[in-house]
């Protein structure tokens, strides 16, 4: 399959420069597929091959699929190396804001950043009105699910999640049990992973409801890229990122004690040895708020939180809290975590304090819950779910184990509790002695592993060595939700592409890298202007 | 604000100043060595002196030259003062306190750290004067662009004040330098030589100009003059002690807190310095002075630390004081 998208197109232009300039100005350009010119720079493109996968940018005849072809063909009339040149800078500028992080075993402490690819994934509108819908439905029925399982129970009393899955499941706070969370809100800020499968259809892969990261790098990359990319914008008709801050800000307001009294609202970080402090840092200047440490506060004898200040203590009403639950409070759980505020569940108990997300929330993203989600949607709101999950085995029931047993080698097994890409067989790719390992292992502890058949992952055009190569991606969208009910989706989203060839894991730990996410307005629909 | 990002902000502000005037101290010694062909001080050795650590340099280093007294004070990570490690502890600061700051700021000192970094990782340096040369700019864009994008409000006020007495110090410091590279050749006062090094000195401050368009001719009293007590240039001791005093009493005042020793301690220097003459400065022991000016700085760091970032230390000391 070769690619023609650029074959209609003239090849006048060899003066791009990174400046913008009235030659990147491009309309959406009418295609020919009838075309059969050769164009006379062999430019990336023009090698490009789909193989057997579902390419975002790429159909399977060769041409741009339809809100791509503004930035196909803007880059096919890239004069050769421009593309690479703009990576570059990109890279540079990442560079230069330290948006890095740090390896350690280097005694320099060199500095890298996360690896970000040029080459955008873009969503069209009716796909994206499918996700949206989707994730509200899904985000809904698991907030609904988290009040159930920490108060009635009616759903396992029910029979429909098994008591024993919860009752095992690592991730049950029995703290919260008689909790209810301001507004019946349990996770907040939720961060759903999706795949595409061969033919197209969009799955749910994970849920993650405890501190899912990453959104910084969303909102980073889109900056990064209006730089290099001014025009195409435009002409793409991108809905903007540049609302999540606000959107935050206005649900953590809403979930404070007293929300009309102009509420203290703070980001607690574990520090800035952790790996994501850059986000944490990132949101609080956002949003306008402080960032503070376990040190920066105390709980006192009120049940208050208070935060040190130069001027004394100063109450705090509202606390998105990007510490695990169980290093929260050292009074509560870990007794020797160093990074928590003793006493934060008694003031979170008492009401003085929201938090976000709820702690407990990791019981609805166990792996094995996730399996569940479908009849928890259908359980809560009568509905069939919309975005359907992965087809998965679940260990425990002996008709899926046994299957899994004997097909090893063609299933990515997961255990329930892992994230990051640990923890996971990918049976094609895999040795018969890791096989034999995770056939053990499931069968001393059926409960903690689930399997799922290796997807074909979607791919993107990926810049590798210069050239455009496909490259598998997920998308993870991040959701907000002021109410079960009342959830707001952030237009884009992290696409994390696995840069390694024929990877089909995109985690950073693992070679993975990011791309910036088009998410294509309706017309006459908000859009993206360079100023946001 | 947040006690530990106040603190940040200030350790932060001292550390660029620090890095800052290393440079400057660079470029008078090798002023020093250029104006004196027959070295009978060895002014490398005098810049450890008033400097830094003498005992460590020895130990590592051996006897002071123009390339490992240069590379000591720029580059060396094991010594925490030196303007790499100074840098590399400011940027850390930034980074931790990111949020309270504009994207410039932090731009700005990442771009500063890195700069030097890539200067350290050289196996010698083509130009030290072009090196110091940049770094000294650097700072001052860092000034820049932190008075013109930071709303001046406390946090900017604990910049000021950790900028302030950070200069205080090292503008008493760089007066030193003098006294260290005269003690033995008393003969030269008033010679070429001697002209030419007050000359470096001022130009280490940035003030030579300054200087001339005021007192014309190199005279030692108003040398020393325009060194601690001149009002108006920002880096002579009187200036950045009150400028310090200045953004003490705004903390107070916007934070509604009753002054504390920070606040006393300030206005008897102030008050002090403004009362004090060149002339008497160099009567009584001009090196026997300065010492004195340091260690008061140095309480005065004490002070700000108990009165604005670990009060509950300082309310924990006074309540076992009145026990």
């Amino acid at each position: 399959m070769r690619c023609k998208v650029m074959k209609s197109q003239s090849q006048q232009s060899t003066q791009v420069s990174s400046v913008p300039s009235a030659n990147e100005q491009v309309g959406v350009p009418s295609m020919s597929p009838s075309s059969d010119s050769v164009p006379q720079a062999a430019v990336l493109l023009s090698e490009y091959q789909t193989d057997q996968f579902y390419d975002e940018l790429v159909e399977s005849n060769g041409h741009a699929r339809p809100d791509a072809r503004a930035l196909l063909d803007l880059i096919n009339r890239l004069p050769p190396g421009e593309l690479m040149r703009r990576q570059k800078s990109i890279e540079q500028s990442l560079y230069r804001m330290g948006i890095t992080f740090t390896v350690y075993s280097d005694q320099q402490g060199t500095e890298k950043i996360m690896p970000f690819d040029v080459v955008p994934r873009i969503v069209n509108e009716l796909t994206w009105q499918h996700i949206e819908v989707g994730l509200k439905q899904r985000i809904h029925a698991l907030n609904l699910f988290l009040d159930d399982i920490y108060n009635e129970q009616r759903i396992l009393r029910d029979g429909v999640v098994p008591r024993e899955l919860i009752e095992t499941a690592g991730t049950l706070l029995p703290a919260c049990n008689g909790l209810k969370p301001p507004r019946a809100v349990w996770s907040h800020v939720t961060g759903t992973d999706l795949v595409r499968d061969a033919t197209g259809a969009m799955l749910v892969l994970e849920d993650n409801l405890r501190c899912p990261s990453g959104v910084s790098y969303v909102l980073q990359n889109r900056m990064v890229m209006k730089r290099n990319f001014p025009q195409v914008f435009a002409a793409s008709r991108v809905r903007p990122v540049n609302g999540y801050a606000d959107q935050m800000y206005k649900m953590l307001c809403a979930m404070a004690p007293k929300p009309d009294d102009h509420p203290t609202v703070v980001v607690l970080t574990p520090g800035v040895y952790n790996s994501a402090y850059y986000e944490h840092s990132f949101l609080a200047q956002q949003m306008g708020v402080e960032l503070v440490e376990g040190r920066d506060l105390l709980v006192d004898d009120k049940d208050n939180v208070r935060m040190r200040t130069t001027s004394g203590l100063r109450k705090v009403d509202v606390i998105y809290r990007r510490i695990d639950d169980i290093f929260m409070d050292p009074e509560a759980f870990r007794k020797d975590s160093m990074l928590g505020v003793p006493g934060l569940m008694r003031a979170y108990r008492a009401g003085n304090v929201a938090l976000a997300n709820a702690p407990g929330t990791g019981i609805a993203d166990d792996k094995v819950i996730y399996a569940y989600v479908p009849e928890i949607v259908r359980y809560y709101l009568k509905e069939d779910i919309r975005l359907p999950n992965v087809e998965t085995f679940v260990c425990l029931r002996d008709s899926d184990r046994k299957y899994v047993l004997a097909n090893l080698d063609k299933l990515v097994v997961k255990a329930a509790n892992e994230s990051g890409g640990y923890g996971m067989l990918i049976g094609p790719a895999s040795t018969k002695l890791e096989q034999e390992e995770f056939a053990r292992a499931i069968q001393a502890n059926p409960r903690n592993y689930i399997a799922q058949p290796t997807l074909a992952l979607s791919r993107v055009p990926t810049m590798v060595d210069g050239k455009l190569e496909g490259r598998h991606v997920d998308l993870r969208p991040y959701i907000l939700s002021s109410a079960p009910d009342d959830a707001w989706v952030l237009p884009g989203g992290l696409t994390r592409v696995a840069l390694r060839k024929g990877s089909l894991v995109v985690n950073s730990s693992q070679g993975g890298g990011s791309k910036d996410t088009w998410v294509v307005a309706q017309p006459g629909g908000e859009r993206s202007g360079l100023q946001d | 604000m947040l006690s530990r990002v106040a603190e940040c902000i200030y350790w932060m502000s001292r550390q660029v100043e620090r890095a800052e005037n290393l440079a400057r101290f660079l470029e008078v010694t090798y002023e020093f060595t250029l104006d004196q062909p027959e070295n009978l001080v060895n002014p490398w050795e005098a810049l450890v002196r008033v400097t830094a650590d003498e005992a460590y340099f020895k130990a590592r280093y051996g006897q002071p030259t123009d390339a490992n007294v240069g590379r000591f004070l720029a580059f060396d990570e094991g010594y925490s003062n030196s303007m790499l490690s100074s840098l590399r502890m400011a940027r850390e600061n930034a980074r931790s306190v990111r949020e309270s700051l504009s994207s410039e700021v932090f731009e700005q000192v990442n771009e500063f750290y890195h700069r030097v970094q890539d200067a350290a990782a050289q196996e010698s340096l083509q130009s030290p004067n072009d090196f110091l040369n940049e770094v000294r700019l650097l700072a001052i864009q860092w000034s820049g662009v932190l008075d013109s994008t930071m709303p001046q409000d406390d946090g900017w006020h604990f910049f000021n004040i950790g900028r302030m007495l950070e200069r205080a110090d090292k503008t008493s410091r760089i007066l030193d330098v003098k006294y260290f590279n005269l003690l033995p050749v008393v003969s030269d006062v008033g010679t070429a030589v001697d002209d030419l090094q007050w000359a470096a000195l001022l130009k280490a401050i940035s003030g030579i100009e300054a200087y001339r368009r005021k007192y014309r001719v190199l005279r030692i009293p108003d040398v020393v003059r325009f060194f601690l007590f001149d009002e108006t240039f920002p880096r002579s001791v009187i200036h950045c002690v009150q400028s310090a005093f200045w953004s003490v009493r705004k903390i107070h005042e916007s934070a509604d807190l009753p002054p504390g020793d920070t606040h006393a301690r300030l206005k008897t220097l102030c008050h002090r310095l403004a009362h004090t003459s060149a002339e008497e400065v160099i009567a009584g022991n001009m090196h026997g002075a300065i010492d004195r000016l340091q260690t008061e700085l140095n309480q005065l760091g004490d002070a700000i630390s108990l009165d604005f970032f670990h009060r509950d230390m300082a309310e924990a000391r006074s309540s076992v004081s009145a026990s």
